[in-house]
């Protein structure tokens, strides 16, 4: 059911719509927290806490992280938490995943290089791990009275270290780089990041959703599965159970609306 | 009837003297879970509390919390580093002396300018920068020493006071008490503890190659009189 009157260019840039539009977002945040010549800065701080034309925004996991470890509830920082958690809430919660964080740069990169280098290696984790590791950072939270992940996350490491000059930091995201191309396909988004748990937690009932619209007239190729971060969330519109993706896991990244020959 | 009574033996060989095995494997399996769950966070612990404690030149921003609470406090968003003017802040690296992400300056480099509207403690959005610190003459960053009587020019009879001299609250925060010994009548820089915010501009420009006078955190920088007339406690 394509559409016959579109040129291949034009095809081309209709199956990556969802890509390009993401890799756009996700940019234009990134390049909003550095100062650019005869812009200037758009955003000031972090994704931990940001200031957007004078609105601030908090992480509510870090939110989290800091009560729990003992902090005081500010209100500024609170308001910010709650602006955020009640958008991915409301939308759905891995919009963080795919649409914003950094890290995804990262490891979609490394994934599209094995895919490109065929690299079959891969040593199955379990992708409830990530939740484990949510709730243990949550514990030592509350054990060592700081804020546990934030001493090893990747995500405000890689703005600091290399949006703001400094390398230390680069090894890190190096290695996760190539522990997600060597060792573990899709191995950090997918199985380990506590951030991802939690947003699929916080975003559980989040109203964006992936629809088969035409779920009648799938053929079953299965070729959204092949690209899907987290092919588990599609199963049930494959095997036409469900007409809509429900799954906490999804990211909205679209991939597999890119994919399906079906969609207009 | 034969088939029945054949397997029948058979099924009782095969049981396991154990009664409920699937109770045990799911206690296993709980266990098993649990187990790794208290490694891993015993392991968890260890690699957080383990890392050194903020060294002595990693000064905090002004009206900062005690290290402790500020530890809980910041969530390392680095909006005091960029509101900061003079671009004395840092958010700590891997390799720098304060826990990852967090702000310090170091007073040797750049000490803090003591900005009047304070801009770094507006912007804090957690309170780790107490919002309740409105006079920047309050603020605690450390206690500067005079850690070293020996390099001191002061000390060597001369009148350097370079010390005194750049202190943004000079005459208060320190000044210079005459002391006599055996050289003469000496001019000794004297800190006010009471008065030192701990900006560090004494010790960025004392002339030696390394400073004389430092800045310290106060529970380095001071001692605290014992209630006992002569000794501790």
């Amino acid at each position: 059911m394509r559409m016959p009157s579109i040129s291949s260019a034009q095809d081309f840039l209709y199956r990556k719509r969802w890509l390009y539009s993401r890799r756009i977002v996700q940019v234009i945040i990134l390049l909003s927290f550095l100062t650019l010549p005869g812009i200037g800065r758009i955003a000031d701080g972090n994704l931990s806490s940001s200031t957007w034309f004078g609105v601030g925004l908090t992480d509510p996991y870090v939110m989290l992280q800091s009560w729990l470890a003992g902090g005081p509830m500010f209100l500024p920082a609170v308001a910010g938490a709650l602006l955020v958690g009640a958008f991915y809430a409301l939308f759905g919660g891995r919009i963080y995943c795919s649409w914003v964080c950094p890290i995804n740069l990262v490891t979609d990169l490394a994934y599209c290089l094995r895919q490109k280098f065929n690299i079959k290696a891969n040593m199955t984790m379990s992708r409830e791990l990530r939740a484990g590791i949510l709730l243990l950072s949550l514990v030592l939270c509350l054990i060592t009275g700081t804020l546990a992940w934030e001493s090893i996350n990747p995500i405000t490491l890689f703005q600091r270290e290399l949006l703001w000059g400094s390398a230390a930091g680069a090894t890190i995201l190096m290695g996760l780089f190539l522990f997600d191309l060597l060792v573990s396909r899709r191995g950090w988004c997918g199985h380990l990041c506590p951030v991802g748990a939690f947003y699929a937690y916080l975003g559980r009932y989040g109203r964006v959703r992936v629809t088969a619209t035409t779920a009648g007239s799938c053929s079953g190729c299965g070729s959204c599965i092949k690209v899907c971060p987290e092919p588990h969330v599609l199963a049930p519109v494959v095997s036409k159970n469900a007409s809509a993706v429900t799954h906490g896991d999804c990211t909205r990244c679209g991939a597999c609306l890119d994919q399906c020959t079906l969609v207009h | 009837m034969s088939d029945q009574e054949q397997s029948r033996p058979e099924q009782e060989q095969g049981q396991p003297e154990i009664a409920e095995p699937e109770r045990r494997k799911a206690f296993k399996k709980v266990f098993k879970k649990l187990g790794a769950a208290v490694v891993v966070t015993m392991l968890g612990r260890a690699m957080i509390s383990a890392k050194p404690a903020p060294a002595a030149l990693a000064l905090r921003p002004p009206g900062a919390l005690p290290e402790k609470e500020f530890d809980a406090a910041c969530i390392r968003c680095g909006l005091c580093v960029e509101d900061c003017p003079f671009d004395i802040l840092h958010l700590a690296s891997w390799t720098d002396p304060a826990p990852l992400g967090t702000p310090y300056f170091t007073a040797r480099n750049e000490p803090c300018r003591m900005c009047y509207d304070i801009p770094c403690v507006k912007a804090c959005p957690t309170g780790a920068l107490n919002p309740l610190l409105v006079d920047i003459k309050k603020a605690d960053m450390g206690v500067a020493v005079l850690v070293d009587h020996e390099t001191c020019l002061n000390y060597k009879g001369l009148t350097c006071s370079i010390c005194v001299r750049v202190c943004p609250i000079r005459g208060e925060a320190i000044s210079l008490k005459p002391m006599s010994n055996e050289l003469g009548v000496l001019q000794i820089p004297t800190v006010d503890s009471s008065k030192c915010t701990g900006c560090g501009t004494c010790e960025k420009h004392c002339v030696l190659e390394e400073a004389a006078i430092r800045v310290l955190p106060r529970n380095l920088g001071l001692g605290i009189s014992g209630t006992h007339a002569v000794g501790r406690r």
